[in-house]
């Protein structure tokens, strides 16, 4: 495993392997695909030399340009427009870093940040993101599922819930205080729903080690929940017995529930999600149920999803 | 100074300077646009340009007719008469964004299908407040001539114009119940409308003033225009 840290790498230095990109089918495509290229030289993130590819191809669909992920982003912390994150996280510092895993397990584990790439082998996953505000993107995460890590620290009988906490550090990001929800941001799944094997924690994405303004170094990638479930930057998974609170939920708890599965039946109370805009195209394409992720529908078998939204 | 500035706002040339201003919020769009459409991408426009010029442009109605209701109040404090001949082009461009703000949604995000625009308008309250301002606008905008002054009367005419107030109003909670949790930039748009409007509440609760005394320079009683420039 080698991490290259450097100032002077950009990621056009590092990024175009062709299947990522595939920048030709972009450049030749319609409207508002493309020259997603140029890429702004802030980026610090070292290269991920060694993960292995795998079968999540996210159904052959085409993957949003780097640009896009990296410059519309949902990072309350850095700001509430979705340009503030590429802005504002460039000095965020992720290196020291501390993940601890506690609670309700036989081994308590920490990591520092070397260690976080080192937890289970990489491989890269391209999945469909859904933000809950009825846009998407398609992205070729690098990381490892949850389960590796969990399975590592022995949840006792007790674990019935697994609850995340983001770093938060008000002098590092001073913009939070105008979010208007709560920090530190805290997530939280079941058991069974972090245990799932599409469940990912991702430290990069586009061969890169994870963007600042994507969560680095290290985020919860939940594919087929609202992209709001998918903390970032993460400092703490702690397993607990009772559902834990989650933020958006605590600032609106009838518009964001604890499941938060992405579901065109069930819309959110002032907008529709039965479609999304996904990023690069001119309009607006059918949400899928789970986001497509079908093989998830078990974990909810028995329940009514318009209660438990 | 206070004459010189009647000056200027009596010039030709400042209305159109005006005019000119008002076009920038969307001549600024044009570059953007036009890389949008030969490379495929600009960052100006973010990822997500649609959304991006929806807000755009209700931004700036929102801002053009905070701009149009300071036109009475600044006139009174000030003693500038002659700002008032801004008001009904400044009015008129509030009108323009929205139309632009609509367009975009209903051609670009609905795709001119009227059934899936209605539903949202019933459905969506956000949606239908925001409607609701824009249909407020469209009487506004017909019987902006002074020949709709002539034809409805001075003063039914003024009490029509007085809508903007609701449709601002409108504006500023459509804004408020977009937005997630950052609710600063809406509250902002409410207190200068707020302040606008107990600035009106004030004024109307006062005793009838005496005249403002009339500019020296120029005697206005006789020009029948005056009568086109009504408080509100």
């Amino acid at each position: 495993m080698l991490i290259r840290k450097s100032a002077d790498l950009r990621y056009s230095d590092v990024t175009p392997q062709p299947t990522y990109l595939n920048r030709r089918r972009f450049l030749a495509g319609s409207i508002a695909l493309g020259a997603f290229g140029g890429l702004a030289g802030t980026a610090r993130a070292g290269k991920i030399e060694d993960f292995k590819k795998t079968s999540y191809n996210a159904g052959d669909e085409k993957v949003t340009p780097l640009e896009a992920i990296t410059h519309y982003n949902n990072f309350y912390e850095f700001g509430t427009d979705k340009e503030d994150p590429s802005k504002n996280a460039g000095n965020f510092r992720t290196s020291p870093w501390t993940l601890k895993v506690e609670g309700a397990v036989a081994k308590p584990l920490t990591f520092d940040h070397d260690g976080l790439m080192k937890i289970a082998p990489l491989e890269e996953r391209i999945y469909r993101h859904r933000c809950v505000e009825a846009w998407s993107i398609v992205v070729p995460w690098i990381g490892f599922p949850l389960n590796a890590l969990l399975k590592q620290a022995e949840p006792t009988s007790k674990a019935k819930y697994v609850a995340f906490e983001s770093y938060y550090d008000p002098k590092q990001m001073p913009l939070a205080r105008w979010g208007g929800i709560q920090f530190p941001y805290v997530e939280g799944l079941r058991l069974d729903e972090a245990m799932h094997p599409l469940t990912l924690l991702a430290v990069g994405l586009y061969g890169d080690a994870l963007p600042n303004q994507d969560g680095a170094p290290i985020r919860l990638v939940v594919p087929w929940k609202y992209g709001f479930k998918s903390a970032k930057s993460l400092v703490k998974i702690r397993l607990v017995e009772k559902q834990p609170p989650t933020t958006w939920n605590l600032s609106a708890s009838n518009e964001y529930g604890f499941y938060s599965n992405v579901n065109p039946q069930v819309d959110h109370p002032r907008w529709s999600q039965a479609k999304e805009r996904r990023l690069g195209e001119l309009f607006r394409r059918n949400t899928l149920m789970f986001n497509g992720y079908s093989e998830v529908a078990s974990l909810y078998a028995g329940m009514d999803l318009r209660k438990n939204f | 100074m206070s004459k010189l500035v009647g000056r200027i706002l009596g010039s030709r040339w400042t209305k159109v300077a005006i005019f000119a201003l008002c076009l920038v919020p969307i001549l600024l769009l044009a570059r953007p646009l036009w890389m949008l459409a030969t490379t495929g991408y600009s960052a100006d426009l973010t990822a997500n340009p649609i959304e991006y010029i929806t807000h755009y442009t209700g931004t700036w109605t929102i801002r053009f007719l905070l701009i149009t209701l300071s036109v009475t109040p600044l006139r009174k404090i000030f003693n500038q008469p002659k700002l008032a001949r801004y008001r009904r082009m400044l009015g008129l461009f509030a009108f323009f964004y929205v139309c632009l703000h609509f367009l975009t949604w209903f051609v670009l995000d609905k795709f001119f299908s009227f059934s899936e625009m209605w539903a949202d308008i019933l459905k969506r309250r956000y949606i239908t407040v925001g409607m609701l301002g824009f249909a407020m606008l469209l009487p506004l905008a017909v019987t902006s001539t002074a020949g709709w002054v002539r034809r409805l009367g001075f003063v039914r005419w003024q009490r029509l114009h007085r809508l903007i107030y609701f449709a601002a109003l409108a504006g500023v909670i459509h804004y408020y119940w977009l937005v997630k949790s950052d609710v600063r930039l809406p509250l902002l748009y409410g207190a200068i409308l707020a302040v606008l409007m107990l600035y009106r509440f004030f004024i109307w609760k006062q005793p009838p003033p005496k005249r403002a005394p009339i500019p020296t320079h120029k005697p206005v009683a006789t020009t029948p225009r005056t009568a086109s420039l009504p408080d509100s």
